[in-house]
């Protein structure tokens, strides 16, 4: 179990750690040095990835599909022989900024080095001063497993000419610091674009594409995290991001799949100062126009009409019947950026499998809702989903009983 | 050959509402605590999930959620003279098995006990004579006071968002609430639920016949709640599934749902599930505890060493284990000698079913969805021309209207099957309700558990014999209580009402209550009680007894309100006086 880092003290460190802001003396103890990179390593979500279902912290082996093929995480414990024991504080820098391994050979970009890379030399030095004080785990690593030509690394070279963009971050002057502490944040080690960004046929961010909602794989879609007042974060104030990264629900929404871990694993240990400034920069997206029509998508009458008897049957006691769901306990749908999403696979995902909200100091109950793929066939998920992402308001493009179809042989049950 | 655990400093025996309790405060005080479940462990999602556990089938009929006599019962006789036979089906009370443990699968009626329900015996004596107790009535005491627990009530009302209207808030009647309970330091945390229109009819007649009528407290939360844990609940929907079922949507007050998401993830904190528990084992002198011997599911025995046990298993169990484990002299009923098994109580309920002429939607309903009256509970009125002791609520519930088990029957003269049932059955089951009276039993010599001579449980253990009746105290109570709730259920204005007394000796066959109390009850003398007024163990000062086993007679409330209140009165005794200095916190 992690310890709950509080956020006095810690915050105060973490601020300064802005590109290079910290002089050489300030970096004090080895012991400060270590709490640093302890929240540094929060912060980039290593443990997620790094960390197999009911496997030993950081040890590695998850296997992460990718439309390549599967890869698994490696073990990042300070095992000499299996770990990065043997690596040297350049050979580690290497690895985040450039994306080559301690064999000089590439990483794959499932490792998120295009957006580590703008970590800044001083912070990579601190993660891997904490990553040395676990336990070492002696875990082989395991091979990927990509098709021809992706399992030769060597093509990674071209991948990288024509996506990787190297360099650390530098600082806006025209913005405020806290702003370029969220641009830090939120564009370096909290990767969030690797999800929240659409990526190309070759699996690189597309370029202006920044933040608008991306494929986490899984069938889980990444909603915008631009100021879409529908599917973005346009409704959403500074303080009820805060809510959202440090507890994992607010009163418009609650993380579900993937982003409960990364509340679970990450956000909930940031400091509110650094919370506030990743809400900073996030709110200073500009206000772009709604790709959807201004109506609600054109649904067959009788399908909808299909789709809210579901609702009603199915999901009022929790979500009520105007979708507003209960303050506190229960997410609204009305008006949800998620449940408006381009993509309906979150959505459908969510009504098939089940989801369990992040259980945090701040919301203890760890809520979940069961799931529901016993119950509905594929028309029905298909209607109520509809009825869903185009009742009260709300508006966003139709499912099909196809799409549903997909998204269930896809994925695991996650509850009931 | 048992495998010897490393050491706990306390270990629990169950894992429902007090164990949660007790794990929540002794972890709390830092102690390493260890929960031993002879069931399963279960949760919201995906145990009791919304779309699955409103299966009447499933779970009232085939008792999904309950203990199986296959593998844990007990034997049953009416009186000393008759040979106890052992039960192989659950009857008129349904323990449950599984982490959470009947929290799981109550109605949620949530009652504090009368002031002078703690002190039954000084007070009747002191109103009424000491004459007016039957000879062979062993009431007594309690050795705590309603003013002791108060606090206590308080806290259990507040962990589980308790819905109500306050009848006394620090000695100030409040209109609208019950205005016999005693004195509440505050109101309650939510207000009360909507109203079935049922309990608006009820209450009308109620008034009308100059009664003093109030919404029952309710364990099913009216608005979405959050608790001094921390732990959110969400807010009842009415579905009509609660007694005997699980409840879907975080609405039911249950360990599940207000205390395990702030317990579980506690480093000194741990549970082990499809254990059952053997043996309270005693050192060499047998004043002190060493720990438990319990059996996994393989059968493997294994011995947990601990500093402190604690029994928090269901009433008859924790009694089980005491005979079992040689914890305070066996009770003999010939010579009223002892204490383990002594004063066994149990509730005593009828019903009027009631007729209307209008529907009533019976199947939007919640466990404690009630109206109640208090005028002929306890002693809020006077026993002296009636010849008896104690008394009941009378309540009208709109728990739901399930199809199998809970329609409320048909009008006098109806046929019991076939076309002419069929239609009366259409006729009236939107528009029939019942009144219930709920009444205490008071505690006997004769009335008492032990170990059965015959019949011996899977491991080779003795069973837990059962020796009840109802006595002539309770039969005229129930009689005065009944026609009590005649009536107000006359004062309906209904087409028709349909009586049902309770007569005859007990049976153990239908389902009355899961109210079973005594066996090991508290009490200020030793020799009448088995644990003092902290729930502990006169003679083995490091044990500790949970739940309704210490009640030393029932009153006429359903318990589990003072079961939890009771169990926050350990832990805070355990906590500022046992840990400071261990060993008896009250002289023999």
């Amino acid at each position: 179990m992690h310890a709950l880092k509080l956020a006095c003290g810690l915050a105060g460190l973490l601020g300064l750690s802005i590109a290079n802001a910290i002089p050489a003396g300030a970096q004090g103890t080895t012991y400060t040095t270590i709490e640093r990179g302890r929240d540094l390593v929060n912060a980039g979500d290593c443990a997620s990835c790094h960390t197999d279902e009911g496997g030993k912290p950081y040890a590695g082996g998850l296997a992460v599909p990718t439309p390549f093929g599967t890869i698994y995480s490696t073990n990042i414990t300070p095992d000499p022989a299996t770990g990065i024991g043997k690596w040297s504080e350049q050979e580690f820098y290497r690895a985040m900024h450039d994306g080559i391994r301690r064999d000089g050979k590439h990483l794959y970009p499932a490792f998120p080095y295009p957006w580590f890379t703008k970590v800044s030399r001083e912070d990579v030095r601190a993660i891997k001063a904490f990553l040395d004080t676990l336990t070492p785990v002696r875990q082989e690593n395991k091979p990927t497993e990509l098709s021809w030509p992706l399992n030769v690394r060597e093509v990674m070279t071209g991948w990288n000419e024509l996506y990787f963009h190297e360099g650390a971050f530098k600082a806006d002057p025209k913005k405020s610091e806290q702003w370029n502490r969220g641009a830090y944040l939120v564009e370096g080690l909290g990767h969030c674009g690797a999800c929240h960004t659409a990526t190309n046929v070759l699996g690189a961010s597309k370029t202006g594409e920044k933040l608008k909602g991306g494929d986490f794989g899984e069938h889980w879609y990444a909603p915008s995290l631009t100021s879409g007042l529908r599917d973005g974060l346009g409704q959403w104030s500074s303080a009820e991001i805060v809510e959202y990264l440090k507890t994992g629900a607010n009163a418009k929404s609650a993380a579900a799949g993937p982003m409960a871990e990364v509340v679970k694993n990450s956000t909930q240990y940031l400091s509110d100062a650094d919370l506030n400034a990743v809400a900073a920069y996030l709110k200073d997206s500009p206000v772009e126009k709604d790709k959807a029509t201004t109506k609600p998508a054109a649904v067959d009458k009788q399908a909808l009409s299909r789709g809210e008897a579901l609702y009603f049957d199915n999901c009022t006691g929790c979500h009520m019947e105007n979708g507003e769901g209960l303050a506190h306990a229960f997410p609204p749908l009305k008006g949800s950026s998620a449940v408006q999403a381009e993509n309906s696979d979150t959505v459908v995902h969510v009504v098939l499998a089940g989801a369990k909200m992040a259980a945090t100091p701040g919301k203890l109950a760890g809520f979940a809702m069961p799931a529901f793929d016993w119950k509905l066939n594929d028309t029905e998920v298909a209607d109520l989903v509809n009825y869903i992402r185009n009742a009260w308001g709300n508006h966003a493009p139709l499912t099909s009983a196809d799409a549903v179809s997909k998204v269930r042989k896809g994925i695991e049950h996650a509850g009931g | 050959m048992a495998t010897k655990l490393k050491s706990v400093d306390a270990v629990l025996v169950g894992f429902g509402w007090t164990a949660s309790i007790l794990a929540k405060e002794l972890t709390d005080a830092g102690l390493q605590v260890l929960a031993i479940e002879r069931g399963k462990f279960r949760d919201t999602v995906p145990d009791f999930a919304t779309t699955h556990i409103q299966d009447e089938l499933k779970y009232a009929v085939r008792h999904g959620l309950f203990e199986e006599p296959a593998r844990e019962t007990l034997t049953f006789r009416n009186s000393l003279d008759q040979e106890a036979l052992p039960m192989r089906h659950l009857g008129s009370f349904n323990p449950a098995s599984g982490v959470g443990g009947a929290g799981i699968h109550w109605n949620g009626q949530n009652w504090r006990f009368l002031p002078t329900d703690f002190k039954i015996r000084s007070h009747t004596e002191a109103r009424y004579g000491k004459n007016f107790i039957p000879a062979d009535m062993t009431i007594q005491d309690w050795g705590v006071t309603y003013d002791d627990l108060e606090p206590y009530y308080d806290k259990f009302e507040y962990l589980c968002g308790i819905s109500g209207q306050a009848g006394n808030v620090q000695g100030k009647i409040q209109p609208g609430g019950n205005p016999f309970e005693g004195p509440r330091a505050r109101a309650y945390p939510l207000p009360p639920l909507k109203r079935s229109y049922a309990t608006v009819l009820f209450d009308k007649a109620a008034k009308d016949l100059g009664l003093k009528p109030f919404p029952c407290a309710a364990a099913n939360t009216s608005q979405p709640y959050k608790n001094p844990y921390g732990v959110q609940m969400g807010q009842c929907t009415y579905c009509g599934f609660c007694e005997w079922f699980a409840c879907g949507n975080y609405s039911k007050s249950s360990p599940q749902t207000t205390i395990l998401p702030a317990l579980l993830p506690k480093d000194n904190f741990s549970y082990r599930t499809l254990c059952d528990v053997t043996r309270v084992n005693l050192d060499s002198t047998g004043k002190r505890a060493t720990g438990v011997t319990y059996v996994d599911v393989q059968g493997r025995e294994f011995e947990q060493p601990a500093d402190l046990v604690v029994l928090c298993a269901f009433a008859q169990h924790n009694v089980h284990l005491l005979l079992l484990s040689g914890i305070g002299k066996p009770y003999d009923p010939r010579t009223n000698q002892g204490v383990t098994g002594r004063n066994y109580a149990y509730q005593i309920t009828s019903s009027v079913n009631v007729f209307l002429k209008e529907n009533m939607n019976p199947f939007m309903g919640a466990g404690a969805l009630g109206q109640a009256v208090d005028e002929f509970n306890g002693d809020n009125f006077d026993h002296g021309p009636l010849g008896f002791i104690g008394g009941g609520y009378i309540a009208l519930w709109t728990t739901g209207g399930r199809p199998i088990l809970q329609q409320h029957g048909a009008p006098k003269g109806t046929a019991k099957w076939g076309g002419g049932w069929k239609k009366s059955m259409h006729e009236n089951y939107l528009k029939s309700v019942s009144v219930a009276t709920h009444g205490s039993v008071m505690s006997y010599r004769g009335s008492y558990l032990d170990l059965d001579p015959t019949y011996r449980d899977v491991y080779g253990n003795p069973l837990l014999r059962l020796t009840f009746d109802f006595h002539d105290n309770e039969y005229k109570m129930s009689k005065f209580e009944t026609d009590k709730a005649a009536l107000i259920a006359k004062a309906m204005n209904p087409q028709s009402i349909k009586i049902n007394y309770r007569e005859g000796h007990y049976s153990i066959l239908p389902y009355e209550t899961t109210h079973n109390t005594g066996g090991a009850a508290m009490g200020a003398d030793p020799k009448t009680s088995v644990v003092n007024r902290y729930l502990q163990s006169w003679d083995v000062s490091n044990v500790f007894v949970m739940g309704s086993s210490v009640f030393p007679q029932n009153p006429g409330y359903n318990p589990t309100g003072t079961v939890g209140a009771l169990a926050y009165w350990a832990a805070d005794a355990i906590k500022t006086k046992y840990l400071k200095n261990p060993g008896p916190l009250v002289q023999a």
